[in-house]
């Protein structure tokens, strides 16, 4: 139940006085109620529980891990294998 | 947004498996909150990416586990009235109650509904006036906000048919709890990541202060885990208590206030019973009395509840994580899915179900030779 769905909203309408959208799962659009996320813009990637989106996605944050695998990437390029690691990230 | 592709990830998972072997000096135990996070571990096989020395404690975080079996006999008694359409998260319809489950009483002919959204009873409620529509609020912080705009769009639609029984619980006495057990054995926490994108991090400053823990607030993929614990492990080596964030991308230190003031204004804070754990104050969210009109414990006079829990079920230490499922004499046996003795067998986010999805029945040589006290009776 505290399994939050990350997806991306496509839509905003108001439907009997609420606010609600469009969300898409990796293909797969539901009707979202976006009352708990009312600045969010279409393309924005929200986090959704049982029908409602309570926050969004930071994809500045969500991109960070990139910056991990470029690290690791050029750690690659010092040593031939990965393992161990010896970076502390 | 790009994620990174099952390569990479299994780059960055060994990464971090070996950033986290190579800061850990001594044994650390440490309690992951949240049901979804415990499913997560057990189906990846997060823990056993970690060092021997490392080990991950299941805590209390599955809302239809912990949900008391009053609530549930209560729901039995309400589904079961002619009038009534009971609509429920589906996790909550093979939870046993003292006598039978909604999904027997649903098999029986009573009206019972899964929905997937609390918004969705509201729509029944309106297409069927003659019927009395209730929906099943259970759950932690995560689902209170969709449950209190339901609650609350009844009373603007003035849909007088439509109530919810209620059943909420909050995570941080959850916590306190688990710290003031004499016997208990967490030094750190991985926070429940999803709770705290609504509440925010505010309010674990000052638990990990008092009992002076590392609390990481943690996502709920596996990379993530592994970077909650390689954080938790760091702070627990350098002695360093405090609540740190490692799931920024979704939780701010505020949380969401625009859904913590519709939850100040739908709900108040009162004392919780929670199943296999007991009463704790301040744990819980019930119905302020300008919805009482919504509030199906008013609206149905079901007192006459009388519960018991089978004796051989020990869900309480494992939601506690005090025992591992396998700890458990009757797991695998008579406990399974089909046949589930306790709630943590059910719903998807209980430990002992996650151990039994995902093929944990055997107990690993190395227990059995320290004999473990709860294997005797399995193997008595």
């Amino acid at each position: 139940m505290c399994l939050g769905i990350p997806g991306r909203v496509v839509s905003r309408e108001t439907e009997d006085g609420l606010l609600m959208g469009r969300v898409d799962f990796g293909g797969v659009a539901r009707k979202i109620c976006l009352e708990h996320v009312p600045d969010v813009a279409l393309g924005e990637y929200v986090l959704v529980h049982v029908g409602f989106a309570l926050s969004k996605i930071d994809a500045t944050e969500a991109h960070k891990i990139f910056e991990l695998l470029r690290e690791l990437d050029q750690l690659g390029e010092l040593s031939a294998d990965h393992e161990p690691s010896g970076v502390e990230p | 947004m790009r994620r990174p592709d099952a390569e990479q990830g299994r780059r960055l998972a060994r990464h971090w498996a070996d950033a986290i072997a190579k800061v850990t000096t001594r044994p650390w135990q440490i309690m992951e909150i949240c049901g979804g996070q415990t499913q997560a571990i057990v189906k990846f096989g997060i823990d056993q990416l970690l060092p021997p020395q490392v080990e991950l404690l299941h805590g209390p975080g599955c809302p239809v586990c912990v949900t008391p079996l009053e609530m549930v006999d209560r729901a039995l008694a309400i589904a079961a009235l002619p009038d009534v359409i009971f609509c429920s998260f589906g996790d909550m319809l093979r939870v046993p109650g003292t006598r039978g489950d909604l999904l027997q009483l649903k098999a029986q002919g009573a009206d019972v509904r899964v929905l997937y959204s609390p918004l969705d009873a509201l729509g029944i409620a309106q297409k069927n006036p003659q019927r009395r529509v209730v929906f099943f609020a259970i759950g932690f912080e995560t689902t209170a906000p969709a449950n209190a705009l339901a609650v609350h769009e009844a009373e603007r639609r003035q849909l007088h048919n439509f109530s919810a029984l209620v059943s909420h619980v909050l995570t941080p006495p959850a916590l306190t709890a688990i710290l003031q057990d004499p016997g208990q054995r967490v030094q750190a926490f991985l926070g429940p990541g999803h709770v705290c994108s609504v509440m925010g991090t505010r309010e674990y400053e000052p638990i990990a202060a008092h009992y002076r823990v590392p609390i990481v607030i943690t996502g709920f993929e596996p990379l993530d885990l592994l970077e909650g614990v390689w954080r938790a492990v760091q702070r627990l080596e350098r002695g360093q208590p405090g609540v740190e964030n490692q799931y920024r991308r979704v939780v701010n230190e505020r949380g969401n206030e625009a859904s913590q003031a519709l939850l100040d204004r739908v709900f108040e804070v009162c004392d919780r019973k929670w199943r296999g754990i007991g009463l704790l104050p301040k744990s819980g969210l019930r119905l302020r009395h300008e919805y009482r009109a919504h509030d199906a414990e008013r609206v149905f006079e079901v007192d006459d509840i009388q519960t018991s829990e089978p004796e051989a079920c020990i869900s309480g230490q494992v939601l506690r994580g005090a025992k591992k499922p396998t700890d458990c004499p009757a797991f695998g046996t008579l406990c399974t899915p089909e046949t589930p003795l306790g709630a943590t067998m059910v719903s998807s986010e209980g430990a002992c179900a996650a151990y039994h999805a995902y093929g944990r029945n055997r107990v690993p040589a190395a227990r059995l030779a320290l004999g473990k006290p709860g294997l005797n009776g399995a193997l008595s």
